[in-house]
């Protein structure tokens, strides 16, 4: 899915005509397979939400409601907090990774010492389990035993609860999840500046310039299709993010590190199905809203290359 | 009883027949049902049977099981764990929707079972004959309008304050029976410097709600028809009596007596404390004893419980949970239905009673009759007896009203660490039963 993004592949589509004319010499029928289980496992479920978002639903039966879930969702005392945060969360987490993933992949694909080491080393959260990783980092940020307020101390510092401070929770595990999620886009990075043609750097030592003009001026600009896939998943996956805050957190203390993803996985552990469907339904909208003119506005030079 | 005994033989045989016939011939009649005794001993029947995880549950279920097995040697019980709170929850309601349910399983009585449309989906036993010898308000906590669905598991337990004993004897400490004498005794205990005065564990959430369920019976003494009111939705949290739970949290959390790792101090650790004197005083359920006979058997002796305290010392009683129970699913049918129940009539005789005595010690009175506590039981269970004995004690709200908000443990640790106000909390809290009430479709919301 990267490369198909940072690579600029030369179009090797036929002309229209031709393509038509060829589409039909195939009978539709070789369509069925995958169009069925696409209607299953998406299209189904997808309608289905659509209807019990507007009921109380029991699994045992079904109460048509009209719109009151969507109503009581947006009473909820966590949700008012969870929308901050979850957009809190999801900026921070996805710009964190642009800024470090590219540093990263500058660093990293200049000719530097141990460098397949240092590849590897920051990949290698990318392998380990979410649940994993929410675990032990939250063995240690515990405030009285956790390795890291231990340090601290060492040095006369008195560590603040990590992920017990109302206004700490949500930062210490969105700086969990920066650490979790960069070596992706370092990788996707790498990809995108070793990608750049040999040739524009060597206009550009003709041309003078130093390295700083070279990051601005070269770099950047053409590692924008890297960029736009960093910021896209990274965003995605920070508005709909729930396993790392779940183990880490619970949402809590009380309310405070509560996500869209949270607040909605609570109302379906207390039975409330319609109401949790209808949250899903939130979500979904939500990061349609945001997403579908990000994915624009990133991709708008595309067509003038 | 012999009767009874025969008629099981029979039908295990037949329905074995049967369910053979349709395996192999797939005829989908069931019409040898009737006589055909053929065998004599019966076929074994396998029960599947759902228990609570837990170092604990897990040693009651195998005390239990064994001594049922060794009385019915041609029933085998297999058991399988699940996790509990509300992720438990909707395993269990997952189940029974989808028709997965074990034969049997064990799961809690009062709003709790309420939620899970008992009526639908498990097996009435109403009628069975061992029905009489269960307490009244354990029948009320298992059943409906339409029928009583489990037997007890384990025994009943209070919650309150269980408290260092040595640490009070200490300091010439009494047993306060209103709130002020509470919050002086604590400050007391604060001043001496040893101990953390009131112990609080909001690492495990569900810790906190205690404050306010065990306050139940305050409320229900100051107003008798509170519980039904409260399901009518003519009363809430938000006015007295019942607010007194959320201001007391509050007020607990602003007075600096409780210990200084409160917010990610879990349920064990809050044992620990109290078990080695770092901590004296902790609002929980009885049913700890089982964690310090296990953990901490030397500190058995020097922990007690008193009932939460209200404003009234003549009205100073115990707030008493019912046990879990045994249910069977509906999806149980044949040889297994006849042996589950079998197993539950099992349950509700004093040699279960005494299976589960002897394998963990029990945390409060039994509910079934002919069921004694030994005369050594420890002091957590012993101290509530004179409640019991002179009528003191109430069932907590969970048993009197299906009505119960999923999100108190939340709110109640966002009260009690300060980040919401009581009369926020509690506001909070009655918008979130709502939900509860009209997902039960209750009349009044």
């Amino acid at each position: 899915m990267t490369t198909q993004l940072v690579t600029a592949e030369p179009d090797l589509a036929p002309p229209a005509k031709k393509q038509r004319r060829m589409k039909s010499s195939y009978p539709y029928i070789f369509y069925l397979p995958a169009g069925v289980i696409y209607a299953i496992f998406f299209l189904v479920p997808t309608l289905t939400s659509l209807y019990f978002s507007l009921t109380r639903w029991t699994l045992f039966d079904q109460q048509f409601i009209g719109f009151d879930n969507f109503v009581q969702f947006f009473k909820e005392p966590a949700l008012v907090r969870g929308f901050i945060n979850t957009f809190l969360y999801a900026f921070i987490t996805s710009g964190a990774k642009v800024v470090l993933g590219l540093l990263f992949g500058v660093l990293l694909s200049s000719q530097i010492i141990a460098r397949g080491y240092l590849r590897s080393a920051i990949f290698f959260p990318v392998m380990v389990s979410v649940i994993g990783i929410g675990i032990t980092w939250k063995a240690l940020m515990d405030p009285t035993d956790g390795l890291i307020n231990q340090v601290l101390s060492v040095f006369g510092i008195d560590g603040p609860g990590w992920l017990t401070n109302p206004a700490l929770a949500l930062f210490s595990v969105a700086m969990v999840d920066i650490w979790a999620g960069v070596g992706l886009a370092t990788l996707i990075y790498i990809a995108g500046i070793t990608s750049i043609p040999q040739d524009t750097y060597e206009a550009a030592a003709v041309d003078g310039v130093n390295a700083w003009q070279k990051f601005w001026k070269i770099i950047v600009p053409l590692v924008r299709p890297a960029t736009a896939s960093v910021v896209l998943f990274s965003l995605i996956g920070g508005l709909r993010t729930f396993d790392l805050i779940w183990t880490m957190t619970k949402g809590g203390p009380g309310f405070t590190s509560d996500v869209l993803s949270s607040v909605i996985y609570k109302q379906y552990q207390a039975g409330f199905f319609g109401l949790s469907t209808a949250g899903s339904v939130v979500l979904i909208v939500v990061i349609f809203v945001l997403v579908t003119p990000l994915t624009a506005w990133l991709n708008r030079g595309d067509k003038d290359r | 009883m012999t009767f009874r005994k025969l008629r099981t033989t029979t039908v295990v045989v037949a329905s074995t027949v049967t369910l053979g016939l349709v395996l192999t011939a797939c005829s989908g009649s069931n019409s040898s049902s009737s006589g055909s005794s053929a065998s004599g001993s019966g076929e074994e029947v396998t029960l599947s049977f759902l228990v609570n995880s837990g170092e604990t549950n897990e040693a009651q279920a195998k005390a239990v099981v064994d001594a049922f097995e060794a009385e019915n040697p041609t029933i085998k019980i297999e058991t399988s764990t699940r996790p509990g709170g509300t992720e438990g929850d909707n395993l269990i309601k997952t189940k029974l929707a989808t028709g997965e349910m074990e034969d049997i399983f064990q799961y809690d009585s009062g709003s709790l079972l309420q939620a899970l449309n008992p009526d639908q989906s498990l097996v009435n036993v109403a009628d069975q004959a061992y029905m009489s010898k269960l307490d009244d308000n354990f029948k009320t906590a298992v059943g409906t309008a339409n029928g009583t669905y489990g037997v007890p598991w384990a025994s009943s337990m209070a919650g309150g304050v269980l408290y260092n004993k040595d640490i009070y004897a200490e300091l010439g400490l009494k047993v306060p029976t209103t709130w002020d004498e509470f919050i002086a005794n604590s400050q007391k205990i604060k001043d001496a410097g040893k101990a953390a005065p009131i112990v609080a564990s909001f690492g495990d959430g569900w810790t906190s709600q205690m404050w306010i369920l065990s306050d139940f019976y305050n409320v229900q003494a100051q107003d008798p028809e509170w519980a039904q009111k409260y399901t009518e939705n003519k009363v809430n949290f938000s006015s007295d009596p019942a607010f007194a739970g959320f201001s007391n949290l509050e007020e607990v959390g602003k007075s600096g007596l409780l210990n200084t790792d409160f917010a990610s101090a879990t349920y064990d650790d809050a044992i620990k404390m109290l078990a080695d004197g770092t901590g004296a005083q902790y609002p929980m359920l009885t049913f700890a004893v089982q964690n310090f006979q296990q953990n901490y058997p030397d500190a058995l002796s020097k922990i007690g419980v008193f009932p939460m305290p209200g404003t009234n010392p003549a009205q100073n009683g115990l707030t008493v949970w019912e046990p879990n129970a045994v249910y069977i699913s509906k999806a149980t049918e044949g040889a297994q239905l006849d042996a589950a129940e079998k197993f539950q009539a099992f349950m509700a005789t004093p040699a279960a009673c005494s299976a589960i005595e002897s394998s963990t010690g029990a945390s409060g009175p039994f509910v079934v009759e002919g069921c004694t506590l030994p005369a050594d039981a420890p002091a957590i269970v012993t101290d509530q007896q004179p409640f019991f004995d002179a009528d003191k004690t109430g069932l907590a709200l969970e048993f009197l009203s299906p009505v119960k908000g999923p999100a108190l443990e939340q709110i109640a640790v966002s009260v009690g660490s300060g980040i919401t106000s009581a009369v926020d909390g509690a506001a909070q809290y009655d918008e979130d039963v709502k939900k509860q009430a009209q997902q039960l479709n209750l009349p009044g919301w």
